[in-house]
């Protein structure tokens, strides 16, 4: 509780000193509420509290807040004059992505429906307003637009399905649900049933796994790009932690009953990830297509649903949340200086800057799943976890599906090292210096010594 | 003992970081740990008793809950692999002396730092550990091919990554399954012998396995990235790919398909053997119209390498010794030949046969060389060619006497090929574009010197190569009857 509270007291104060029009002070104080948070993660680590029976702070919610906090804070240090010529008040943007962050933290924590909702809600409407703040950008307002109606309407499909749920069972909360699952296995209300594809396909919706994930590449393109990386990163992170914390803890005993339906839309996902990404031209939105095929890796946890999965979810979420967070910062830096975000822009990047060139080139590995990153322990993970059910023609297709990701991630590397570019000097702010290193060196941890995060939850 | 093989495996790491920052002075740097790698290779090899053990074996827990440990160790079979790595890669480095690459300091960084990857390749003892070896060596040679190489290099490259790493996906797969077959859930490669699977899960394991390996040799019909990766690479990533990292599937199919599948091989080897001597025929047919001399030898590569598959999946101590020595020999002789072309390449700007022309008269020097390293590629007696290939058709012989037919075919069509290549380009008389032809010096004369030398030493007394790898062949072939008599 104590890590909501700072993050929420901290979005205030910084709204407080955005009308003192005190714009220097807004970045410390930012990132000093975040370490505090980031603290109080640290100090909570196996206390276990439940707070009211809405939200538990066990190990498995530290961890991922953690993990949010600490991507919140990289993308914080991107932020450096990046909205600033975009509006005068500035606070107002940092104050959202606290809020938002806050709402996150609700949904790797909550123990009970109405609390998933909620942080739902104040993340996702924080994420609107968000994706719009360039008032007189028009990519910018259709971004929000669309993203304000598809993430309505999948709201309208999750808290149907609670309803439903709640008719079935009499509870929003997660354990009574549980017992009532495990008590009454052979007579479970028929309400129950249509009440959970509700969810899914509520969750669904918020990670953007196909078929719900039309509005994803849109919106993503759109966005300021900085926007993008949070919603991509914490958003996604967020939202999927909420998904396995209720289907392979709340409803695992009817894992017989939602696995079929979920494991087309994991093969939908895959497919329909990669192989629209691969035609992009746009290093944005291939980014975008390619986090829909990230889901799709994701979803193989829950597939699974191992004793390690919580584990495997979150090295996985981190490898993708700090290469993503990379693959951003470099994004942003080629896009102030050459103006574009194709392919293009990133000709010869690797002799104008050759750190955000190997930055990159070390995210887009382990966004591909080469050895000795961290994104290649996610996907080893999730295949051995198929693989260990048997699923073999599964993970033959994740393989096919992986080798057209490769294809295209390594498209990017070819531009910045074996193409000529114009020889504007790309010079990279300190702190884009500090959160690519960072970063880097994060992936590669995760790659050579993954045992870190492994045995963590 | 043990930290001469960590020592071995990590300092070409160390130095590929080190030399990443040394700029202009970058060969020197990559020079120096190229030779004390070499040196502390041949220390082991002082060291190493030629019987049928795991010798300098390092073991220390690396992901524990997943069951990965760094395993690595040194038998014959490694240690042929571990010689060709270190005294090829110095030889690389100083082949590339000559050439004035942009960006040294990464072009040398990358050639260490692939070395790695092969030690580790060729000393794995942990299935995770050689599957993150085989990667980690393909990283570097990407990057050296694509961004040293010629016209056409990010589409050829990108052809040869895609294939490579597909390939190794699918041998991953496999890894991955025999993980989970095993009961002490490691990636141990004793406890992989041991295990014992049904014919039928052997079978798509060999393939799993089989297409990675045979991408990597390259095998037919996986072999269509080879020629133009090799002709738009750079020398030096034309030696590294032909050079050693061919050889890591060759010594794949050793270590790993033989024993682990010995039911899969006895269901597909003769595939495997068809496949290989479709390849020789087809590659030694297509060398004869190649008008690129680059390309042309990187046909017989294709060739010499479906004698050694063949060899290898005959299943016996005279193939599998032959394959040892002729892994070591086609390595120094293809390293060679590409010198020898970079040579002529850097000074005529041309590689096209029929352009060249009695460059034997301006460089008599370099036509000594060349002609050396030609008959050491075409296995004349006393050239390290003759005995390798002599044992791999002696084994493959006692599998099939047709098969013998058609694979020695590529003795005689190599000879023709190969031997009017040279004609074309040294003999007969200088036109406008060879006259002024100058004759190697400097360190383009070592590096011939020591290759002719390695040639000719090897041929005349090949004993002590095949005296290190002999008993580790036997036992690995007693191993493989054995399972095999035990799963009848």
């Amino acid at each position: 509780m104590n890590i909501i509270i700072t993050i929420v007291v901290t979005a205030l104060v910084v709204l407080y000193a955005g009308l003192f029009k005190a714009t220097k002070a807004l970045l410390p104080l930012t990132l000093a509420g975040l370490l505090v948070a980031l603290g109080f993660c640290i100090t909570s680590w196996n206390s276990n509290t439940i707070y009211y029976g809405m939200m538990q702070m066990n190990n498995f919610a530290i961890a991922f807040s953690s993990l949010l906090i600490l991507g919140t804070a990289f993308i914080f240090l991107l932020t450096e004059n990046y909205f600033a010529k975009d509006s005068e008040n500035v606070a107002e943007y940092y104050t959202l992505i606290l809020f938002a962050l806050s709402g996150g933290v609700m949904m790797v924590s909550y123990t009970n429906m109405s609390m998933l909702f909620i942080g739902l809600e104040i993340m996702s409407v924080s994420s609107y307003i968000l994706a719009g703040i360039r008032k007189n950008n028009f990519a910018s307002n259709e971004a929000s637009l669309k993203y304000f109606l598809m993430g309505a309407f999948s709201t309208g499909f999750l808290l149907f399905g609670i309803t439903l749920i709640y008719g079935a069972t009499g509870s929003f909360n997660l354990g009574v649900i549980n017992e009532y699952l495990i008590g009454n296995y052979l007579t479970i209300s028929p309400l129950f049933y249509p009440g959970l594809i509700l969810m899914m396909i509520g969750m669904c919706f918020k990670v953007g796994a196909a078929p719900f994930h039309f509005w994803t590449p849109d919106v993503y393109e759109g966005s300021p790009s900085l926007i993008t990386t949070f919603m991509s990163t914490i958003v996604k992170t967020a939202g999927f932690a909420a998904f396995i914390h209720l289907f392979a803890g709340t409803f695992a005993p009817l894992h017989d009953f939602w696995m079929p339906p979920l494991m087309v839309i994991v093969c939908l996902t895959l497919f329909i990830g990669n192989v629209t990404a691969l035609f992009q031209k746009n290093f944005k939105r291939m980014l975008a297509y390619s986090s829909i095929s990230h889901v799709g890796y994701l979803l193989f946890s829950l597939i699974t649903l191992t004793s390690s999965s919580n584990n495997n979810v979150l090295l996985y979420t981190a490898a993708y949340t700090f290469a993503s967070i990379t693959a951003f910062a470099v994004l942003i830096l080629v896009k102030q200086k050459t103006g574009g975000d194709d392919f293009n822009s990133f000709n010869g990047l690797g002799k104008r800057n050759p750190l955000a060139a190997l930055a990159l080139t070390i995210a887009m590995l382990s966004l591909a799943g080469i050895p000795l990153t961290g994104g290649f322990m996610g996907k080893y993970l999730m295949f051995l976890n198929v693989m260990n059910q048997y699923q073999i023609y599964l993970v033959a297709f994740a393989i096919l599906n992986a080798l057209v990701g490769f294809y295209y991630y390594l498209r990017v590397v070819v531009a910045m090292y074996f193409k000529e570019g114009s020889e504007v000097d790309l010079d990279t702010p300190v702190q884009y210096k500090v959160v690519l290193i960072l970063s880097v060196v994060i992936t590669v941890i995760l790659g050579v010594y993954p045992s870190v995060i492994l045995n963590l939850i | 003992m043990e930290q001469v093989l960590l020592l071995l495996i990590f300092l070409p790491l160390v130095a590929a970081l080190i030399t990443a920052f040394t700029g202009n002075a970058a060969k020197h740097v990559a020079m120096v740990f190229a030779l004390a790698s070499l040196a502390i290779a041949a220390a082991i090899t002082c060291q190493f008793t030629p019987d049928a053990s795991k010798q300098f074996v390092v073991n220390l827990p690396w992901i524990q809950s997943l069951g990965i440990n760094f395993h690595a160790g040194i038998d014959g079979i490694s240690l042929i692999t571990v010689l060709l790595t270190n005294v090829l890669v110095p030889i690389i480095i100083l082949a590339s002396y000559r050439n004035d690459y942009k960006k040294p300091a990464s072009f040398f960084a990358l050639i260490l730092f692939m070395q790695a990857g092969l030690l580790v390749v060729f000393t794995a003892m942990d299935a995770f550990l050689f599957y993150i070896g085989w990667e980690a060596a393909l990283i570097p040679i990407y990057f050296i091919c694509a961004i040293w190489g010629g016209k056409d290099r990010v589409r050829v490259n990108m052809k040869f990554f895609v294939y490579t790493i597909g390939g190794s996906l699918f041998m991953l797969l496999g890894i991955i399954y025999l993980y989970l077959q095993n009961p002490a859930h490691n990636f141990d490669i004793q406890a992989f012998y041991q295990l014992s699977l049904d014919p039928a899960q052997q079978g798509w394991i060999f393939w799993s396995f089989f297409i990675a390996f045979a991408i990597k040799m390259p095998v037919f019909p996986f072999h269509t990235w080879q020629p133009d990766t090799y002709t738009e690479a750079p020398a030096g990533g034309t030696m590294l790919l032909s050079g050693i990292m061919l050889k890591m599937g060759i010594y794949g199919v050793i270590r790993w398909l033989l024993p682990i599948v010995p039911a899969g091989v006895q269901d597909w080897g003769t595939t495997a053997i068809v496949l290989s001597i479709i390849g020789i025929v087809y590659a030694s047919l297509i060398a004869f119209t190649q008008k690129d001399a680059k390309r042309l030898v990187a046909y017989s590569s294709i060739a010499h390498v479906g004698l050694i598959s063949a060899g290898i999946f005959a299943l016996n101590a005279q193939g599998m010794q032959g394959a040892m020595i002729q892994m070591l020999s086609h390595g120094i002789n293809v390293v060679g030949l590409f010198f020898v072309l970079d040579i002529i390449f850097s000074r005529l700007k041309t590689n096209t046969i029929s352009q060249l022309g009695g460059i034997a008269k301006v460089a008599p020097k370099l036509a000594i060389a060349f002609l050396i390293i030609v008959l050491g590629t075409v296995a004349l007696p006393g050239t390290n060619g003759f005995i390798g290939e002599f044992l791999l058709l002696m084994g493959v012989y006692q599998f099939n006497i047709w098969a013998v037919v058609f694979a020695g075919l590529t003795i005689i069509f190599g000879a023709v090929y190969m031997l009017r290549m040279y004609q074309h380009i040294m003999l007969g008389e200088t036109n406008d574009l060879t006259i002024g032809f100058e004759d190697i010096r400097g360190s383009e004369t070592l590096v011939l010197v020591i290759i002719c030398a390695l040639i000719i030493v090897l041929g005349v007394y090949p004993k002590p190569i095949l005296h290190l790898s002999e008993a580790s062949v036997q036992q690995l072939l007693e191993q493989v009857n054995q399972k095999l008599t035990s799963v009848k």
